[in-house]
């Protein structure tokens, strides 16, 4: 990754451009040309640099419920349950963490009814008798983009 | 689903929800395949923007290979709620931390604030969490930390 790739990226994850050529756009920002600007986001995504490029959605403003979940697992359960809880497509985020609290969910639904029966189905049929229901009560912040210091090139 | 989003929003905002298509012109791409032109499609989620139906429009990185290779979830107990309401938004002034919610507790959680702290280390992660610490006078903390990624997915909002 050299210096325009970071530019590149500061650019681009802080706002993809919203216009015809939203390549040009990016190339005149950074002083490359459009079909380089081009390039070197295709390479970035191969890469795997670039996991995504498109929208990401207020789940409130589209009238969804969202809320953070975790369960006491037994570890010789965990892998199974895991599982179970990733078939839903309601589920975008699961994780394993260092807790007695050892597995930790987020889900999204269109009503708090539709997360509760996700939670009753997985208890069931992973057969543990509690999921933990933790929807934000305040939230202070949600950022998701991070500035790239300015380091030597490692390209 | 919020009553204002009609089919043909819908029909845009799947184009949207993962990945943009990987063409010079994407959106040319995208009107094609709705059956609208170019230009309606670019005001059609400049419109999305404006109303706040979308968030954030652009790259997401996968940080692991970007150089942010710890984040940690920062569990604080702040038992009164006037506190939680004065520190929620310091804790959220900090750079490194991309989430800051208030949740509930229970008997054997008696958490109430959360925030996700990123660093390029898990030491990173722990000196930033000090920090948020001496910063709030939030005492009694931890910093959980993922052991195991079951998945990792963006909401597909409208379908597949």
């Amino acid at each position: 990754m050299d210096r325009q790739d970071r530019d590149i990226l500061n650019l681009i994850q802080t706002g993809f451009p919203i216009a015809a050529q939203p390549y040009r756009v990016i190339g005149e920002k950074v002083g490359i040309s459009e079909k380089e600007a081009f390039e070197r986001v295709t390479k970035l995504k191969s890469a795997d640099v670039i996991r995504r490029i498109g929208a990401t959605f207020d789940s409130r403003k589209l009238h969804f419920k969202s809320t953070l979940c975790s369960a006491k697992v037994p570890a010789e359960k965990l892998e199974e349950v895991a599982s179970i809880v990733s078939t839903y497509p309601e589920v975008t985020h699961n994780y394993e963490r260092n807790h007695q609290y050892n597995l930790w969910f987020t889900v999204i639904a269109e009503s708090a009814e539709r997360i509760e029966e996700i939670l009753a189905e997985v208890c069931e049929k992973g057969g543990i008798p509690e999921v933990r229901n933790m929807p934000a009560t305040q939230m202070f912040k949600i950022k998701v983009n991070f500035k790239f210091k300015d380091k030597k090139d490692e390209s | 689903m919020n009553p204002e989003i009609n089919d043909i929003d819908k029909q845009v905002m799947r184009f949207l929800q993962d990945n943009i298509p990987s063409t010079i012109r994407p959106y040319q791409d995208i009107a094609e395949q709705v059956g609208l032109t170019e230009d309606e499609i670019i005001e059609k989620i400049a419109s999305y923007k404006e109303k706040g139906w979308i968030r954030r429009y652009g790259a997401t990185l996968r940080h692991q290979n970007a150089g942010f290779k710890a984040n940690g979830m920062g569990i604080w107990q702040v038992p009164d709620v006037e506190d939680r309401k004065r520190l929620g938004p310091i804790m959220a002034e900090f750079d490194e931390v991309s989430h800051a919610y208030e949740r509930p507790s229970f008997e054997d959680w008696p958490y109430h604030l959360f925030t996700m702290i990123h660093g390029e280390s898990k030491a990173e992660v722990e000196e930033i969490a000090k920090k948020i610490s001496e910063k709030t006078g939030v005492k009694e903390y931890k910093v959980l930390y993922s052991t195991r990624e079951f998945k990792k997915s963006s909401m597909r909002y409208f379908g597949s």
